[in-house]
């Protein structure tokens, strides 16, 4: 997608139409999870940028003292950031000095309390700013939404809404119809890091989610290899890759060739 | 969603409390409360709030709940007279001893009472949190009792200071996971029993220990504990011709205050004052004073008053009590400090310690570290109010202490 296209819409279709370009050339977007600051604050901006380049869309993990839906992985890099003095203030900060700015569309991932503490009258704009089109929010159902979806619509930016494989029919009608820039449709119970194999009543759930939604589907939560990309590739736009990469950035192996390797390049 | 109301607005909240209308149809208190869970969890709160309307007021499971709560748990406890501290003191100092409940605090209360509901609701498995011990003993026991496969997460830091509540736990039948991630106390225990929770969101039910998280549970443990305040309304109109002048309660949570308040929220005369660990003192990371110090936020699926630094990280807390070592407090207690009926005061580590100590010799009760808070409160109102009647709700006994005990007030001596 060029900037020029990217320009004609708002922060928030931007994300869709990323994971649409991929799907147009045949593969699943890659929507890569990184937490902010880990494994060190200093090579923030390189990794985002190696990691940026290679993916189609990238989730900034805010730290948080309680992540109650991640696995152990994400837990210990909330931890490490924390105590090396991450805070969403510093993540927008290094988002807004970043020259030149990531290409693929960025998603603050970041439990409800820290964004209270920063204030709903001042996140919406403060976000547009640092270039973020989008949040996920994964302690704020549906029902406790309206505010924050109000705020963050009002400056262009969206509140990407997830979506579970146990969500009954109904309501999954109403949440794939309130969701913006994706659908996130977590792929089992449980907490975020775990493999999955993917059984196939997940992918009838996911063709459930897609014939609902009218934004691409994504799916997260234990996807760490092309096998699973491979199964999921005709039931969703895209899939989040999150446990898998964060253990990536920790070894300092190449970011950017783990996520080729998940389109089996 | 400010903390403080204007006038009319409290005034109006106070009366729509009173009247029992709270929570309302969306979990809330006022502003406080709700419901900020993940998608997973809410069908789950969603049967539960159903199974709570279904059943909490069905004669039959009332009639289950309160066999069970006499012919085993204990009830109802006794009101004691404490002549002693009476007269040390200069007021009329009356227990409501949940320190004789079944298991040897208040949590039993809430433990029966979500065990036979989780049976209706046709759960294989129970999770629980615990941090003093007492909930998880509880629970343990609950579980036990209606043949309810049982798992207590609970810190590591906890797991040692209470470490005679770890053996109970294991003796009766519960599998104890330490948690050694977070701030390895109460905490960190229920993250990680709601991450349990998530991974089998409908065979497993949460028993929530004290009248925190997500909505119903604030109202459902209240409900659940509001026999103490009952029992002891009846017991001092018998044995005292009348009500307390004021009544005291140590806040954790928040469930053997709310348990013991809430039935006289409605007895404007009657004053509440509900005592938070002050742990070292005033400094943040030093106390667990969650309404005295803190600031609104969502912690652990409410929103509620919450120690927490300017970036809404969650503060490390700090108190001699593990019970009430918790950063966060159940969003009615916030409602009730914001509309002014209940008075929030915060005492020390060495203040609760010297009164455990007092309260063991002059009345020959050794009552939880927690407890303790409750006296020192009791005993600052009554140098100031010279002959009132004052009930304090002692929550539960100190054997599970004896671990802080020997490094505190028998340090040395042994
Ligand atoms: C004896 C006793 N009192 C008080 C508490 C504090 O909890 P809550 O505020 O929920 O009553 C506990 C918690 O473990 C306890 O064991």
């Amino acid at each position: 997608m060029t900037s020029s296209v990217a320009n004609h819409l708002t922060s928030h279709e931007s994300i869709g139409a990323a994971i649409h370009a991929a799907k147009a050339r045949g593969e699943p977007a890659i929507v890569a999870f990184m937490t902010a600051g880990f494994p060190s604050p200093a090579h923030f901006q390189e990794d985002l940028r190696q990691v940026a380049a290679a993916a189609d869309v990238v989730e900034i993990g805010v730290p948080f003292t309680d992540p109650m839906a991640d696995g152990m992985t994400i837990q210990r890099a909330s931890h490490v950031a924390l105590t090396q003095g991450v805070s969403l203030s510093w993540i927008l900060s290094q988002l807004t000095s970043m020259t030149p700015r990531p290409k693929a569309p960025l998603l603050l991932m970041s439990y409800l309390n820290p964004l209270l503490a920063f204030g709903l009258d001042r996140l919406p704009k403060a976000a547009r700013e640092a270039g973020v089109s989008g949040f996920i929010v994964p302690d704020l159902p549906f029902e406790e939404s309206t505010e924050m979806r109000a705020a963050l619509t009002a400056e262009g930016v969206g509140l990407v809404q997830m979506v579970s494989p146990v969500t009954p029919t109904e309501r999954l009608r109403t949440l794939c119809a309130a969701g913006q820039g994706f659908i996130y449709a977590v792929t089992m119970t449980g907490t975020t890091g775990k493999n999955v194999a993917v059984p196939d009543e997940v992918i009838e759930y996911l063709d459930r989610v897609s014939a609902s939604a009218t934004v691409p589907v994504c799916a997260g939560f234990g996807i760490r290899d092309r096998q699973q990309v491979l199964r999921l590739k005709e039931h969703v736009s895209g899939v989040v890759v999150g446990s898998a990469l964060v253990e990536v950035l920790e070894r300092r192996d190449d970011p950017a060739a783990f996520i080729r390797s998940l389109r089996g390049q | 969603m400010a903390a403080i109301f204007e006038l009319g607005e409290a005034a109006s909240l106070m009366s729509r409390e009173v009247a029992g209308d709270f929570p309302d149809a969306r979990g809330r208190f006022g502003p406080y409360g709700g419901r900020y869970v993940p998608e997973t969890l809410v069908p789950a709160h969603e049967r539960l709030e159903a199974g709570v309307k279904r059943w909490l007021r069905d004669p039959q499971f009332v009639a289950e709940l309160d066999d069970q709560l006499a012919t085993w748990a204990g009830r109802p406890t006794a009101l004691t007279y404490a002549p002693s501290l009476s007269s040390r003191w200069g007021a009329e100092i009356y227990l409501k001893r949940e320190d004789l409940a079944h298991t040897g605090a208040h949590k039993i209360n809430n433990a029966i009472g979500q065990a036979l509901l989780a049976k209706r609701l046709g759960a294989k498995r129970i999770v629980a949190e615990t941090g003093a011990g007492q909930h998880g003993v509880a629970t343990a026991a609950a579980c036990a009792r209606l043949g309810l496969p049982c798992t207590v997460y609970m810190g590591a830091i906890d797991c040692e200071r209470q470490a005679p509540n770890v053996g109970r736990m294991k003796l009766l039948g519960a599998t104890v996971v330490p948690v050694t991630n977070g701030d390895q106390t109460l905490r960190s225990a229920i993250d990680e029993a709601m991450r349990d929770w998530v991974s089998d969101p409908t065979d497993t039910y949460y028993l929530l220990g004290s009248a925190v998280g997500p909505h119903p549970y604030p109202y459902l443990v209240r409900e659940l504990q509001s026999v103490i305040g009952r029992e002891s309304k009846t017991q001092m109109m018998r044995q005292t011709g009348g009500l307390p002048n004021a009544v005291f309660a140590c806040v954790g949570g928040g469930s053997n205050s709310i348990g013991m308040f809430y039935p006289f929220v409605p007895d404007r005369a009657v004053e509440l004052i509900g005592l938070e660990a002050g742990g070292r003192g005033a400094a943040l990371g030093d106390n667990s004073a969650t309404l005295t110090l803190g600031r609104p936020g969502v912690l652990q699926g409410s929103y509620s008053m919450l120690l927490q630094d300017a970036d809404g990280q969650i503060q490390e807390t700090h108190s001699v009590s593990a019970g009430l070592d918790y950063p966060g407090v159940g969003p009615e207690h916030s409602l009730l400090m914001s509309i002014g009926r209940v008075r929030y005061e915060s005492a020390t580590d060495d203040e609760a310690l010297e009164a455990l100590s007092e309260c063991g010799r002059q009345e020959g009760i050794l009552s939880a570290i927690e407890t303790a808070h409750a006296f020192v409160g009791a005993r600052r109102y009554a140098a100031t109010h010279p002959g009132s009647k004052i009930l304090v709700c002692l929550s539960g006994r100190g054997d599970k202490d004896m671990p802080t005990l020997q490094k505190t007030l028998l340090k040395g001596q042994l």
